[in-house]
């Protein structure tokens, strides 16, 4: 293979915002030494009112697994208390698989060999409108990251056609410079989601070996471009399990913290992927991170920012979702297909980026929520 | 004479006004009844649309609705859901919540007075959720609203009268109703904030996080009618209000 670009360094065309958010995080990750935490440092943070960047590194400390039962009923009370009971759906449409990255995990990668397809304008609306029909009122649009495939143009089409359809339009698309999410903006999208994936720098570049994505910065500083273009709120993630996740986490909830200082009216939300089996890919050995790890890091992001968003993901099997809403997660996908043009009769066009878990359409998610005592939201945003 | 929450004209007997979000559909009718309200708030963003549920249909149909305008960020924000909740029928009350902290949800009260000037303008019942603050207050009476809401505490809290030296201030020198709003956790809290002469008390997590919603709701009242009643009682002495006999102390001196 060819020599590998600088993954620090920005390509042409890549807008550089003044900001020093990635020194502030790199740095507090770096110092994060999560062996030094006791019980005592864990049960401390649960008695604080409001938790500080220290309170937080301990809840995510192994010394806080014994503690997961107390964590999770802070967490419950926290969640009630800024959610009440409501629970929002919402469902992902993928509208392209067409990728320019070569993210050694990824099934969407470009050396991986999968049916490639994207959604045509009439096919996009036929999709929505077919999701739309379940009673969905948000929807999270979702690209493989392929500037020429699926320009901003392509991506700003299908939030004007979301938008006949539903109250609230996300989208999870390769990162863009400030006035291109404000194109989005302009079109109707109005939440921005970017997995940085891993924090550690040198962890990335051997992750990310080709395409834009490779660029770690450009990456970090899209919440921040798309908020400079107007977007209401930002999603973050590490996807848990490619490098360290307790590292990752604590960067994830530092980076959400720093910035939601900075902009006080940005909406937050967080997502907690972790890896889980795709197509034609056996090089991953990574650590584990198991169902009660995950509980940890979901409880610790709870209690930390108790005001945010925390999205759970089919990625999980329905006992994990039925009961994570019940303590942490305030937000549910449903009726999920993570292939190209899987809503329509016609079938799949292209292939799936991941193998998901929970498979139950919206009616049975809606009715499994309601049966659990908690109230169903299909959308929660009002635009005027 | 009955004892009666005037708000522009309209009258109440109830001087409770309950919140509906947070918790389940169902459970409405329940927590308006044993509430004994007769104002219930709404968020607009959740009554809009919906193919599964919709709130408008749980909500007993001899309330008044009070719908809000969160999910503003600015004045202009507010007054276009303002408008929004006229047209899809809401009435002509409206509480403005024009708030741009993703945190502790604390109401700015520069675009509130902005907003509130522009919908007493058009009509409506302007109910502005507030910082106690006493300039602002005679500000918003002024620009034509129907009354104060300040904060008890941080929304959902559940931490009472954290404001309570500010609230009283603006019951004191505000000559309009008070309803305290945000924050109240407890009964206790209710009554106490009408005890130092809140016109009402307004809650929603309080409620919507108990065990029993429908129960707590009912606590609530009977703690909110307590309080009131021992305002009008006119509530006796106590070292922190200075001392007030109840014949006076100087009638013996003659001019």
């Amino acid at each position: 293979m060819e020599k590998r670009t600088n993954h620090m360094e920005y390509m042409d065309g890549m807008e550089i915002i003044n900001s020093s958010m990635l020194d502030e995080v790199t740095a507090v990750m770096n110092d994060y030494d999560y062996s030094k935490y006791t019980g005592r440092d864990v049960k401390n943070a649960l008695m604080c009112e409001k938790l500080t960047p220290e309170n937080f590194a301990a809840l995510l400390s192994p010394a806080a697994q014994p503690l997961l039962e107390e964590m999770a009923r802070r967490a419950k009370v926290e969640t009630r208390r800024h959610f009440g009971n409501s629970v929002a759906m919402f469902t992902p449409l993928y509208i392209s698989n067409y990728c320019e990255n070569y993210c050694v995990y990824c099934g969407f990668n470009c050396h991986n060999k999968i049916r490639r397809a994207k959604l045509e304008k009439t096919e996009i609306d036929r999709e929505m409108r077919a999701i739309s029909e379940t009673g969905l009122q948000e929807i999270l649009i979702l690209t493989g990251e392929s500037r020429s495939m699926s320009d901003v143009s392509y991506i700003a089409a299908a939030c004007a056609i979301a938008k006949k359809y539903f109250n609230v339009v996300g989208v999870e698309v390769y990162p863009m410079n400030s006035d291109e999410y404000k194109k989005l903006h302009e079109n109707g999208a109005d939440f921005v989601t970017v997995f940085q994936e891993t924090y550690n720098s040198d962890k990335y570049e051997t992750l990310h070996l080709e395409g834009h994505k490779r660029i770690f910065p450009y990456r970090f500083y899209s919440q921040e471009r798309a908020l400079l273009g107007g977007m209401r709120g930002v999603g973050f993630a590490a996807l848990l399990g490619l490098d360290d996740f307790r590292k990752d986490a604590f960067a994830t909830g530092m980076h959400a913290y720093l910035l939601q200082k900075k902009y006080p009216h940005a909406e937050i939300s967080f997502s907690c992927p972790r890896l889980r089996p795709i197509i034609n890919n056996d090089k991953i050995n990574s650590k584990d991170v198991h169902e009660a790890q995950l509980l940890q890091v979901v409880c610790a992001y709870r209690i930390f920012m108790p005001f945010a968003s925390i999205t759970i993901s089919t990625r999980e099997c329905e006992r994990f979702r039925d009961n994570i809403i019940k303590i942490a997660a305030t937000k549910i996908s449903a009726g999920v297909d993570v292939g190209i043009g899987g809503h329509l009769d016609g079938g799949k066009k292209g292939d799936g980026q991941f193998e998901i878990s929970d498979t139950r359409n919206v009616g049975e998610v809606f009715k499994t929520i309601k049966k659990q005592g908690m109230q169903p939201v299909m959308s929660d945003y009002i635009y005027v | 004479m009955e004892d009666k929450l005037i708000l522009n004209g309209h009258e109440f007997t109830s001087r409770f006004i309950l919140g509906s979000g947070k918790y389940s559909l169902e459970l409405i009718k329940a927590a308006v009844k044993n509430a004994g309200a007769q104002i219930i708030t709404l968020a607009l963003r959740r009554a809009q649309g919906g193919a599964e549920e919709n709130i408008l249909d749980y909500i007993p149909k001899d309330v008044t609705l009070l719908p809000n305008t969160s999910g503003a960020r600015n004045a202009e924000e507010a007054v276009r859901i303002a408008r929004l909740a006229r047209e899809t029928g809401c009435g002509n009350f409206i509480k403005i919540e024009a708030i741009r902290d993703t945190k502790y949800l604390l109401p700015d009260n520069y675009e509130t007075l902005k907003a509130t000037e522009i919908l007493a303008n058009e009509g409506f019942v302007v109910m502005p959720y507030m910082y106690p603050d006493l300039n602002v207050a005679r500000d918003l009476k002024n620009a034509g609203a129907a009354c104060l809401m300040p904060l008890g505490s941080p929304i959902g809290s559940n931490k009472g009268l954290c404001t309570k030296e500010f609230i009283q201030i603006l019951i004191d020198e505000v000559d309009m109703p008070v309803i305290v709003d945000a924050g109240i956790g407890r009964p206790s809290q209710a009554c106490e904030a009408m005890e130092m002469g809140a016109a009402a008390v307004m809650a929603n997590t309080a409620i919507a996080t108990a065990g029993d919603v429908a129960a707590m709701a009912a606590a609530f009242r009977k703690a909110i009618e307590a309080g009131r009643e021992a305002y009008l009682a006119g509530v006796g002495d106590v070292i922190e209000n200075g001392s007030r006999a109840s014949s006076p102390l100087t009638g013996f001196l003659r001019n």
